[in-house]
Parts: C-alpha cells; sequence; structure tokens
C-alpha cells in the first residue's frame, strides 16, 4: 500500500464513522426538531475549531447479539475546539445511534474528555441526548454513569461545567447535569426525569406527560434544576457563547477583561425606585444602570425571580450580582430563592468573580408551606454562601433590609467589604407597621380610635428607625449615597478590593446547610 | 416576570405590598390539619381484604383490611382504640393513592 492509499483508506473508515446511526436515524433526528451532534459541535464552536478524539472507539458489549452491531463511535462525539477564542472540552450524545445510550466505551469516552478537561484547566461542555443506560450492557453502563459523577464531582469548583440537554436525560443520567454548573434547556427539545411519565403512572396512578413531568420549562421555572431556557437550539447556543464570555477558564484564573464601557443612556436610576417601600419596580432596570453598556446576563430568569442572579461586566470585569426582585413577591426571600442565590455565590467565590449585592427585601416568606419546606435549612444556605466567600463583596441597600433578611444579604456581619445604603434604605429588625403593633401593642389597644393611634405610631416608628442613619451611626454602613453614584461608588470599592486576602480557618471542608 | 403580570397584594409583617405573584406560589398547596378520623390511601392498589364491619370496636393496631400495592401487602391498622363508623371501600376494588378508606372514631 502506498501513502496514498492509506491516506485514502483512513478518510473513507472516516466519513464512514461520521455518518452516525446513518440517515434514516438522522431523518427522525430532524423530524423530532432536533440537530445533529455533529452539527451541534460545529454550531456552538468557533469555526474550524473542533479536532475529534476516539472517532473509532468501539463498545465492547458481548451479549444479547451486540457482538454482531456495530456502533459508529459508541454514539457519542468527544473533542477539543474553541469558543470565542478560548479553548474547551466537549462531548455530544449521538442520539442516532442506538439512542444515545451509554455504555461502557462510550462512557470511557465521556470520562477521557472530562479528565483532559480537569488536567488542561479548560470548561467542560456536555451535551446530553441519550435514552439512558444501555441496558444489554448491564452494571458496565452503570459503572459508566459512576465514573462520569465522581469526576463532575472532582472538576467541581476548579473548571466550569456547563451540561446541554437536547433530548431525553432520564434515570440515573440526570445526575451529571446536576452536579455541574449550568444546565441549558430547550423548549420540546430537553427533557429530565428519574422515572418517567408511564413509571409514575402504574404505581402511582398519576397520568402526566414528558413535557409537563419533566420537560424544559419545568426545570427552569419549578424544580430549578435548569439555569437556562431557550426557544430553540441555536438561542442555547447563543447563551452558551455569551455565559462562556463571563466566566473564567479556571478557578486559578480571573474571567477575562473586555474593554470597558459606559452604561447605556436610559432612565435615571433615582427616577426607577419609588419612595414608598410597598411600592415595587424592576430591580433588573437598576441593574441595566450600573453595567457596562447596561449588558446583564441573568441566570435562572425564570425560577424564583424573587431574586435575580447573574453576571455583568463593570470597567470590563466580570461582576456577579445578587439582587432581591420588588416586581415578584415582593422580593422576599423563601426556600427557592435562597438555594438560587446561595449556589451562585458560591459560583462566584469559586471562580474569583466579586459580588455586587443589591438589596430591597421585606424579610422571609411567612407560610407553612415555607415552613414545612425547611426555610430554615434553605435560608441558612445564603448565610453560609455569603461568610464563606472571599472574592470581593459589595452591597447596597435601596430600600427594605429588614430582619434576618438584612443580615443574610451581604451584610457587615458576614464581612462585605463595603456597605453602602442610600437615603431611602429602612434598615431595621422588621417593617415600621409590624414593629409598631408590637412596640405599642399596649398604646393602640387602649387608645379610643385604636386604628388611628396604630397609624400615629407606625409613623413615629417610620421618622425613628426606618431609615440608614440608625445603622450607619453603628458603622454597619460605610457610606449613606446618593443614587445617582452607585456605579461609581461600586466601581472604586471593586478597585480597592483587587488585592483582597482573607485568611479562613483551615479545614477540610464546611459542611454547608444542604 | 413580566409588566402584564396582574399586580396583586402580598401581606408581610402587617405592610401589604404591591406585587406579582410567581406560578409556583399561586400553585402552592394551603395547608390543612389532618383529620384523624379519616383514612386515606397512601399508595394506589387494591383492597383484598376487609376484617371490620361498620359500628365494630377495634384497639389500637388491629389491622382493618389488606391493600395490595407493587406486590406488597400492606396491612392498615386501627391508629387508636376506637369504632369504625363507615367503611368506603369493597373488596376486589382498585382504588387511588389519596383516596378516603374509612372513617373511624376514638373511643369516649
Amino acid at each position: 500500500m502506498s501513502l496514498r492509499s492509506n491516506i485514502l483508506d483512513l478518510r473513507k473508515r472516516k466519513k464512514e464513522v461520521q455518518k452516525g446511526g446513518g440517515e434514516k436515524a438522522m431523518e427522525m433526528q430532524a423530524k423530532m426538531g432536533k440537530l445533529t451532534a455533529r452539527e451541534r459541535i460545529i454550531a456552538l464552536l468557533d469555526k474550524n475549531s473542533f479536532h475529534e478524539y476516539d472517532l473509532f472507539v468501539e463498545h465492547s458489549a458481548k451479549d444479547f447479539g451486540m457482538e454482531s452491531k456495530v456502533l459508529h463511535g459508541d454514539g457519542v462525539i468527544i473533542g477539543t475546539g474553541t469558543i470565542k477564542s478560548k479553548p474547551i472540552c466537549i462531548f455530544a450524545q449521538d442520539f442516532t445511534v442506538a439512542g444515545g445510550s451509554l455504555g461502557i466505551m462510550h462512557a470511557r469516552k465521556i470520562t477521557k474528555i472530562m479528565d483532559h478537561a480537569l488536567k488542561m484547566r479548560v470548561p467542560l461542555i456536555g451535551i446530553n441526548d441519550s435514552g439512558g443506560a444501555r441496558i444489554q450492557e448491564g452494571v458496565n453502563s452503570l459503572a459508566g454513569y459512576g465514573e462520569i459523577f465522581f469526576r463532575n464531582t472532582l472538576s467541581s469548583g476548579v473548571i466550569p461545567q456547563i451540561s446541554v440537554i437536547l433530548g431525553p436525560c432520564a434515570g440515573g443520567a440526570v445526575y451529571s447535569p446536576a452536579l455541574t454548573d449550568f444546565v441549558f434547556v430547550v423548549e420540546n427539545i430537553s427533557k429530565m426525569f428519574i422515572t418517567g411519565p408511564s413509571v409514575i403512572k402504574s404505581v402511582l396512578g398519576e397520568e402526566i406527560s414528558m413535557e409537563e413531568l419533566g420537560g424544559a420549562r419545568v426545570h427552569a421555572e419549578i424544580t430549578g434544576n435548569a439555569h437556562f431556557f431557550a426557544k430553540t437550539e441555536l438561542e442555547c447556543f447563543e447563551q452558551i457563547k455569551t455565559l462562556i464570555s463571563y466566566i473564567p477558564r479556571s478557578n486559578a484564573k480571573k474571567a477575562l477583561a473586555y474593554p470597558p464601557k459606559p452604561p447605556l443612556k436610559g432612565k435615571k436610576i433615582e427616577d426607577i425606585v419609588p419612595v414608598d417601600a410597598r411600592i415595587p419596580y424592576d430591580m433588573r432596570d437598576i441593574i441595566k444602570t450600573i453595567t457596562d453598556g447596561s449588558e446583564f446576563l441573568e441566570v435562572m430568569e425564570l425560577f424564583a425571580p424573587n431574586i435575580i442572579i447573574g453576571f455583568g461586566r463593570m470597567d470590563g470585569e466580570t461582576v456577579g450580582f445578587v439582587a432581591n426582585q420588588p416586581m415578584v413577591l415582593a422580593g422576599v426571600l423563601d426556600c427557592d430563592s435562597s438555594d438560587k442565590a446561595a449556589r451562585f455565590i458560591r459560583y462566584c467565590d469559586a471562580f474569583n468573580i466579586p459580588i455586587v449585592t443589591l438589596e430591597d427585601m421585606p424579610g422571609y416568606l411567612p407560610g407553612v408551606d415555607q415552613e414545612h419546606a425547611g426555610v430554615i435549612r434553605h435560608g441558612a444556605k445564603i448565610l453560609y454562601a455569603y461568610s464563606e466567600a472571599t472574592v470581593p463583596k459589595v452591597t447596597v441597600i435601596l430600600r427594605k433590609a429588614y430582619g434576618g433578611g438584612y443580615i443574610a444579604m451581604n451584610s457587615r456581619h458576614l464581612r462585605a467589604d463595603f456597605v453602602f445604603a442610600w437615603p431611602t434604605a429602612e434598615i431595621a429588625v422588621m417593617g415600621p407597621e409590624g414593629a409598631a403593633n408590637i412596640v405599642f401593642r399596649k398604646e393602640i389597644a387602649e387608645a379610643e380610635n385604636p386604628e388611628e393611634m396604630r397609624q400615629q405610631k407606625i409613623q413615629e416608628y417610620k421618622e425613628k428607625f426606618a431609615n440608614p442613619y440608625v445603622a450607619a451611626a453603628q458603622g454597619y454602613i460605610d457610606e449613606v449615597i446618593e443614587p445617582r453614584v452607585t456605579r461609581s461608588r461600586i466601581l472604586h470599592a471593586l478597585q480597592v478590593s483587587e488585592n483582597k486576602s482573607v485568611f479562613l480557618p483551615s479545614k477540610k471542608h464546611g459542611i454547608p446547610p444542604f | 416576570m413580566s409588566e402584564d403580570k396582574k399586580m396583586k397584594e402580598l401581606i408581610i409583617q402587617g405592610a401589604v405590598y404591591k406585587t406579582t405573584f410567581t406560578r409556583k406560589f399561586e400553585e402552592r398547596v394551603k395547608w390543612e390539619a389532618p383529620d384523624t378520623n379519616m383514612l386515606y390511601s397512601f399508595i394506589p392498589g387494591t383492597i383484598i381484604d376487609i376484617f371490620v364491619k361498620p359500628k365494630q370496636k377495634v384497639k389500637e393496631g388491629e389491622t382493618l383490611l389488606l391493600l395490595e400495592a407493587m406486590k406488597m401487602q400492606n396491612q392498615l391498622r386501627m391508629p387508636f382504640d376506637g369504632e369504625i363508623v363507615k367503611i368506603h371501600v369493597k373488596k376486589d376494588e382498585t382504588i387511588p393513592n389519596n383516596y378516603l378508606i374509612m372513617e373511624i372514631k376514638p373511643k369516649k
């Protein structure tokens, strides 16, 4: 054989394997409104940047007639490439090959690229589109999942891990995405659940469709398993590219800085917030007056929208925002919003992203459902996450900062580096209405006109305590600022915190209230 | 979350806030004190045997009926000394989850 014929032979072999599950299966995939694994990688990565490995890996199953079956690439594509010129490792399950089912060689390809990602300290992106464990391979496919979960855990907090659910991801398979930092879902395409509709029907008699049980919207809005929701796969890829631009490639690096730019000229910050603390506004409008170019990548937009989390840039540097949203549930803290904020705080801390907290919240959501759902345990997560975080932490109190929520929202007491308050801030153990009812209970009860007395006492309390100056007198607030300087004060605070260095007691790891 | 959502009122510590509700908040299950005199199924299944009759006096721990579910014969037992008031199921009947099986009352 000449070199030429060797090369031609290689090309032929490659072409054959790259057919995946064949034309028919690809047509089926298209019918479901899905791109193929290879198309997805090409759409997501920079042009011509993808390099594939383990193309010729074959499955090793010997039972149930599997020995005579050829599964190209064993149903998964792995490789390296770049997104916005940043290196990444990627795997994409190929549903056209045996339904993307996971056997031991399929899993070994995935763990190989995971090991690369961890060793090279680059982000890992996993595209999930699989019917689940390959039953014919028995415990070997379970072993495969376990090896993946273990590596997800090892890599957690070292390299960014992104899961993209573009098809079914059911049973044990869901735990890999759940262990990663960000999960992307697409309407009508993503399906995630532990037990499917048919099992639920037979055991519990409850009838539910796949979409209602574990569709994209369910995970983005109800369960909180997903962080980004898109209507199409291409929109989803754009979201991933934007996210990649905000985060560093590993915990040893800082996110790449972009050229600084001012926020867009829009509404003035002081015109957005009503003085009456009971009237809502959209906190995202405030964030947009602070960030470069008024750009803000919101994370978990649909889940627990009473708190807002996401990334923006200030003077070109990535900043993580945590902000109460008065527009939804008055911006209360509850189980879901605590989980949402706490995990984001830990993400930012792990990846050297400073945290800016914008506070306007009336306290915790009352209710039996909240208490029974464990709001104590969930609420504690925020305290833990802020206390533990050593990245620069800046807080701005816009209006309400009542009770336990005041402490939780990155207060001085949890070692915020800078705490600013607007003159409209009300920092107190509770709102004037509740406080007056307790402090002046006797006066109100004994008054000729109790309601009149109540209003009078509420007013009295308001004047005395519903302001930032009581807290400022104790040094709990560093500065009472005019709203228009909010961005410049945060910027300055972040600049002087750049070399922040704190020492925590050495330990193996803490025991956060999961 | 969007502007077109209707503004609602939420009371927190005496203050009335104008705000919107989430789907999850609106669909939350209101808590009700459980009525210990009502016995509900805790799993769907088939009633394979009933050992008691209405007005019968029963001691705490006595088996009232067998509910077969997922190949397990689950014994439904009397939670306290008392009396059977009404039985809502028949032998061989298949019932869903959370189905009222029996009314009982404690001994006076």
